[in-house]
């Protein structure tokens, strides 16, 4: 039985919980049940914010993930915050544009902000870091990602999160072919 | 592989659909975290299907805005969490007292006031059943999933009209804020409201007819005129003093529950038939409840799980039936043991309860403490 737990975290208003919906929506597309929660403040902007996932083969009768095998941090609270509850061998993944002190255990690190910058709007962050997890652990397959996207995006702020996603999986995977390279201690 | 198709729908966007598919078609409400997408969904989706949805300027209104659309022959509703089910009580009284179908969805978050918007509870089991006043039944359902947050708002819908009564949807935060893949059924059962099968001149919205048969409730504006009232009334609707009248009038209420409880109540039974320990929770916790049935049974430990779906009328016989066989009655909550007390009074001193307040889910490891803790 394979059951896969996760959390993506970060601030309110980076998109956190869409992110861990689009990232739901392709687990349904590749035929995986999933539940997502969310945990948010009462604020509009700010705050933390997370959604955690189980994506698994069979049915899922305890919807809270509790020992993760992937977090995504994109900030610094999150990273300090949720680093215990990774797994031994999990994944961490965090933004490195405002992830300043690396926790001293193995993880991938982008610069998800900076790159969203650079490609016009920082607000697709999010699926750039959705890319990126997708190249790294194979969670979901890009092309369910990509219909989950279509299916869930407003059509105007499609285009902009086709090129996001392009983006995120390609650092993805460059990372991953260079790991030793990238591999930050 | 067919399960590709699933959907992954929210919580309150699965009840809003099964309240859509219901023929809810007014929607009256204040939005309120963890409730407010379900106003959110109908804002959009209700008027494309000729509804109407009103946002109106508090909860006691909304309450009174679905109660007169009822009237009216329109199915409604209004959604809610913990501080508007408060101010919704008076006239939840009031549909129940003139049994008018309703449905009222309580997305129960931390209280006691404000406490916590964005954490989930289930502090409200006791006011869903005794928040107003004088003694009336009610129904209340409680979903686990996200797809029993569909199915139960059409069943919600159904036993409302079944019975002219309001009915509240108790669903906990966590399942109303909960993503879930589901598969809608492609048949659903729908209970329109019945025609009246007498002429205008003949008609008693409250008469007691022969075998509990409930009277049709017919809309304002078709030719029947009847009164409708808060207070005691008699058959036609009128308010009444007469003992025998006022005595007829609350004793229906009560009746017409009562005498249709093996149609109204509904429960899920896992691995109970050998069990030691009874595990009895509602709502996101029968999922941890269920897990930690699982790793219990793993561990040759002879335990099951029953799972209350109807919380009130609480299914009294069932655990009455169960304990005969069973030496424990475990029963975890996010409250500090509304259930539990519910448990105690069917078998009492063989229950222990797992409570958790902190807004956070009581997990299978909380539970499986108590069951190994327990001497049998």
């Amino acid at each position: 039985m394979t059951q896969h737990h996760l959390c993506l975290s970060g601030s309110g208003g980076q998109g956190l919980i869409l992110g861990g919906a689009l990232l739901a929506h392709a687990a349904v597309r590749d035929g995986k049940n999933v539940t997502m929660t969310s945990s948010y403040g009462p604020e509009a902007r700010g705050g933390a914010s997370r959604s955690n996932l189980i994506i698994s083969d069979n049915p899922i009768d305890y919807p809270i993930p509790e020992k993760m095998d992937i977090v995504l941090a994109m900030n610094q609270e999150s990273c300090n915050k949720f680093v215990p509850e990774l797994k031994d061998d999990g994944i961490l993944i965090v933004d490195s544009t405002l992830v300043i002190h690396h926790p001293p255990i193995k993880h991938y690190s982008i610069p998800f902000t900076k790159l969203a910058t650079k490609a016009g709007v920082v607000i697709i962050a999010n699926v750039i870091a959705l890319g990126s997890i997708i190249a790294l652990t194979d969670i979901v397959r890009p092309v369910s990602l990509k219909e989950a996207l279509k299916e869930r995006m407003r059509a105007d702020l499609l285009p902009i999160n086709e090129k996001a996603l392009k983006i995120g999986l390609r650092e993805g995977t460059k990372l991953k072919k260079n790991i030793d390279e990238y591999y930050t201690y | 592989m067919k399960r590709h198709k699933d959907l992954l729908l929210h919580g309150n966007e699965a009840c809003a659909m099964g309240a859509l598919a219901a023929g809810m078609r007014l929607f009256a409400g204040y939005p309120i975290t963890p409730s407010t997408e379900i106003a959110e969904f109908l804002s959009v989706e209700l008027p494309k299907v000729g509804g109407t949805f009103i946002q109106m300027e508090d909860e006691i209104s909304s309450m009174g805005a679905i109660i007169g659309a009822s009237l009216a022959g329109v199915k409604s509703m209004t959604a809610t969490s913990g501080p508007g089910f408060s101010l919704m009580q008076e006239n939840l009284g009031f549909a129940a007292m003139a049994e008018i179908p309703c449905v009222l969805v309580n997305v129960m978050r931390g209280g006691p006031s404000t406490g916590m918007p964005t954490r989930p509870s289930q502090g409200d089991v006791m006011q869903s059943r005794w928040g107003t006043h004088g003694a009336h039944p009610i129904i209340v359902l409680s979903p686990q999933s996200v797809l029993e947050c569909y199915t139960l708002t059409i069943h919600a819908f159904n036993l409302a009209e079944k019975y002219r009564s309001p009915v509240i949807m108790l669903m906990d935060g966590i399942v109303g804020h909960m993503w879930e893949n589901v598969q809608l059924p492609e048949k659903i059962e729908v209970i329109d409201r019945p025609e009246p099968s007498v002429p205008p001149d003949w008609y008693n919205p409250y008469d007691n007819l022969p075998g509990g048969e409930i009277v049709p409730l017919v809309p304002f504006g078709e030719g029947y005129r009847y009164h409708v009232t808060g207070m005691v009334h008699d058959k036609s609707g009128y308010p009444t003093l007469i003992h025998e009248e006022v005595e007829q009038c609350l004793d229906k209420l009560i009746y017409k529950i009562k005498n249709n409880l093996h149609d109204i109540i509904r429960i899920e039974e896992y691995m109970l038939e050998d069990a030691d320990i009874c595990i009895v929770a509602h709502g996101s916790v029968a999922r941890s409840a269920r897990e930690a049935v699982n790793i219990a049974r793993n561990e040759g430990l002879k335990v099951g799980l029953l799972r209350p779906i109807t919380l009130w009328p609480f299914p009294r016989f069932h655990l009455e039936n169960i304990s005969k066989k069973v030496k424990l009655f475990v029963v975890p909550e996010m409250n500090y043991g509304q259930v539990y007390g519910e448990v105690l009074k069917s078998c009492p001193k063989r229950a222990v309860r797992v409570t958790r307040v902190d807004g956070e889910l009581v997990t299978p490891a909380q539970i499986m403490e108590k069951i190994e803790g327990a001497a049998l």
